[in-house]
């Protein structure tokens, strides 16, 4: 099986569908001439030229909602943003067009478009340009939200997203992007609304997706060394989430652990937890802990982003405590 | 900004502290952890202590006052630092007999806005309630285990998997009423065992209770003789000899009541309002009369414990229990009480049950007596021991075959080292 970086991987899913299907067209910002501002669409304009690959000016209101007119007469856009946080603007065309379109034409219009770039922290990016903003788009009925953690779910999952005919959105992330791992050539398909077992585990279950699924991995390792066998569960889908999964892993393992990149207010984890205490009650040992991003804006100062953020240490701390082998 | 000092509650029980004596005087430096002052609670004479480290800045409370449990006794801060509404923080301290101020109620007196929020008062933790995870509980239900009987290793006790995994099954059974007379050698390891009130034992609680108070008493009265325990203290206490530490007539009687106890579980135990805890362990409470009144220290595992060791472990908790140093752990907890006023002359008494506890016994004078032995008339060494009986734990018959152990351990004083 090939190896590709993450934002290959992403580069596969694109040409393989704008290749399948010719109303496939992505639009951005720096996505035709540039390339795209972190490679994902390498080569694109010149395979498919510019009708398909449009280059945009800095009005993403403006283009997410010519893509949702796109996508209402019958195209299937791929509209790229730089980065979620510049999405913000553009938050009134995918939550009160996009999202609701569907539903408010009573079925008469199908809304397949795909809003993706990368989202949470990179590296001293400060305040305005750290922010996972997966609970917001979650919380919105009417959306579909992915945020894939290694290439072969990149690609995957990229391509069940411009097949659906919902709007979808891909949550990927700058420090995602240079990761490498084994991507299946051709048809490769994740289904959205499928979780995976990233590896199996007795004692506790950590809960992760996106970049805390390396972080997760990363504290499992650690909790190896104390004897703890720690199952690493990534969502992969935020909504629809894979019940169904969580459960199976909690009635397993008895503990649960929720990482999430964003804050802990409203977060991702709260919704996993609520999952969890309501359906898998009989079945737990200890309340379930959360590890999050601290619940401030993100600090530039480089030690106190590290600090900030969800780290493996913070999760193995969370898992012993959820073992009752801290002492207290 | 200054950090204040507040009354706090040094006993479970304790609602107000009379401030004995500042053993930190303003101007001093403190460091955390450093004794301020002594603090006379409903209990003992206790050390209060810094929460923090500075100066100390002012002292709110003269000695000999009464002070009311959150209130505020003193500052600590940096030297110099102005006191957060000096003299004005502290609610009118009241001298030590004097009834609440008029003014107000008592309990407004505490919720004023200007006093500190009380500490989070020690609510006695309530027996009938374990707290378990919900797979702890799930898992006890279906493997028969009975979580009161396992010891929790979660945070404040909390029974989680890993207990009840390690709890045999098979402890549930010993709950059954008939296991009361098992000696404690084949008890389980857990310190004691809750048995839920049956329907008969609620009928005799609830009704004896209407006829005489709280706790229905009744008394169970032996003559014993002492004889041959005289001979055995004398023949220890010559072997002793110049090692100190001789061996008392108390410390032989509270050795053979733990035995007996470990025989006779169903006088070992606490009533507990919809169950009866019966110990595994025995603690032996010890009345000691002090200056204004009377405190039980405890003889913790009394029928492990060596003559010798009790006797010292005694005279130690009798000394510190006169001078009112006791701390709280040292005087609560025991299963069972003994009252000795042999030493004032007293031929016998009945002494009152120190609830929870189900029994206490009262030791009288060691008297020479005559006594009809076959068809002759000798004089014996006598002493007359008087059970008291909580009427809701312990029945006649029971209290009574107690009675007859101690009576043979005591007649019989090798038996205690079987």
């Amino acid at each position: 099986m090939p190896t590709l970086t993450y934002r290959d991987a992403l580069n596969q899913a694109l040409r393989e569908e704008m290749q399948r299907d010719p109303t496939v067209f992505l639009m951005g910002e720096e996505v035709g001439v540039y390339q795209g501002a972190y490679k994902v669409s390498r080569g694109l304009l010149e395979e498919f030229g510019p009708k398909r690959v449009v280059d945009t000016p800095i009005a993403e209101l403006g283009f997410a909602g010519i893509g949702v007119g796109a996508a209402m007469g019958g195209l299937r856009p791929v509209i790229e943003f730089m980065t979620w946080n510049f999405a913000l603007l553009a938050l009134d065309q995918i939550v009160n067009s996009a999202a609701k379109m569907l539903y408010m034409s009573g079925g008469q219009i199908r809304m397949p478009i795909v809003f993706r770039g990368p989202s949470g922290a990179a590296l001293q990016l400060a305040s305005q340009h750290s922010q996972a903003w997966e609970s917001w788009l979650a919380h919105i009925p009417g959306l579909k939200v992915v945020a894939p953690a290694t290439p072969a779910d990149a690609k995957g999952l990229l391509k069940s997203a411009i097949r659906d005919n919902n709007p979808v959105i891909v949550l990927e992330g700058e420090m995602l992007y240079n990761l490498k791992g084994d991507v299946p050539d051709g048809e490769h398909i994740v289904p959205i609304g499928q979780a995976e077992i990233k590896r199996e585990g007795n004692d506790v279950t950590l809960v992760c997706h996106s970049k805390t699924l390396p972080v997760a991995q990363k504290a499992a390792d650690q909790l190896a060394e104390q004897n703890v066998s720690a199952e690493v569960l990534d969502l992969r889908s935020l909504r629809p989430l894979d019940e169904a999964a969580i459960l199976r892993s909690v009635r397993k393992t008895n503990r649960a652990v929720v990482v999430e990149e964003g804050w802990p207010h409203v977060g991702i984890g709260a919704q996993v937890v609520d999952l969890i205490q309501r359906d898998a009650f009989d079945d737990l040992d200890a309340p379930v802990q959360r590890v999050t991003e601290a619940d401030v804006p993100m600090p530039y100062n480089k030690h106190l982003e590290r600090a900030a953020k969800a780290s493996p240490e913070k999760v193995v701390a969370a898992a012993r405590k959820v073992l009752y082998l801290n002492g207290d | 900004m200054a950090t204040k000092v507040h009354m706090e509650a040094l006993s479970p029980t304790m609602e107000e502290g009379r401030l004995v004596k500042w053993t930190k005087h303003e101007g001093d430096p403190v460091k955390s952890g450093d004794t301020l002052a002594e603090v006379e609670t409903d209990k003992a004479v206790m050390e209060l202590v810094a929460r923090a480290d500075g100066q100390l800045l002012k002292v709110m409370v003269p000695e000999g006052t009464t002070v009311p449990v959150g209130n505020v006794v003193a500052w600590i801060g940096k030297p110099g630092e102005k006191v957060d509404g000096d003299g004005a923080a502290a609610p009118a301290p009241k001298s030590a007999p004097a009834p609440e101020p008029q003014k107000r109620a008592p309990s407004a007196v505490r919720s004023a806005p200007e006093t500190p929020p009380q500490p989070a008062p020690i609510a006695p933790t309530d027996a009938t309630r374990v707290k378990a995870s919900p797979l702890a509980r799930r898992m006890a239900k279906e493997a028969g285990v009975d979580l009161k009987l396992v010891q929790g290793s979660g945070p404040g006790g909390r029974v989680v998997k890993r207990d009840v995994e390690s709890a045999p099954a098979t402890e549930v059974q010993r709950t059954a009423p008939g296991a009361l007379r098992t000696p404690l050698e084949g008890a389980p390891r857990t310190p004691y065992e809750d048995v839920p009130l049956t329907q008969i034992r609620k009928t005799i609680a609830k009704r004896l209770a209407a006829s005489i108070g709280p706790i229905p008493h009744f008394f169970l009265t032996t003559e014993i003789d002492m004889e041959r325990a005289a001979e055995a203290r004398e023949a220890l206490n010559k072997q002793l000899g110049e090692e100190g530490g001789k061996i008392s007539f108390n410390d032989i009687v509270i050795k053979a009541v733990a035995l007996a106890l470990v025989q006779h579980r169903a006088c070992n135990a606490w009533f507990q309002e919809d169950h009866i805890r019966y110990w595994n362990e025995v603690h032996i409470g010890m009345a000691v009369a002090i200056e204004d009144g009377l405190i039980t220290p405890v003889i913790r595992n009394a029928d492990l414990k060596s003559l010798r060791e009790i006797g010292a472990e005694s005279r130690e908790l009798a000394a510190r229990a006169r001078s009112r140093r006791l701390k709280p752990e040292e005087y609560t907890g025991a299963t069972f009480s003994v009252s000795n006023l042999g030493m004032f002359d007293i031929d016998q008494f009945t002494a009152v049950i120190n609830p929870p506890e189900a029994g206490i016994v009262a030791i009288g004078s060691i008297a020479a007596k005559a006594v009809p032995e076959g068809d002759r008339v000798v004089v014996r060494r006598r002493m007359r021991a008087t059970m008291s009986c909580d009427h809701r734990v312990i029945d006649g018959a029971t209290g009574a075959a107690y009675m007859k152990t101690l009576k043979q351990m005591l007649e019989n004083p090798l038996a205690m080292v079987l």
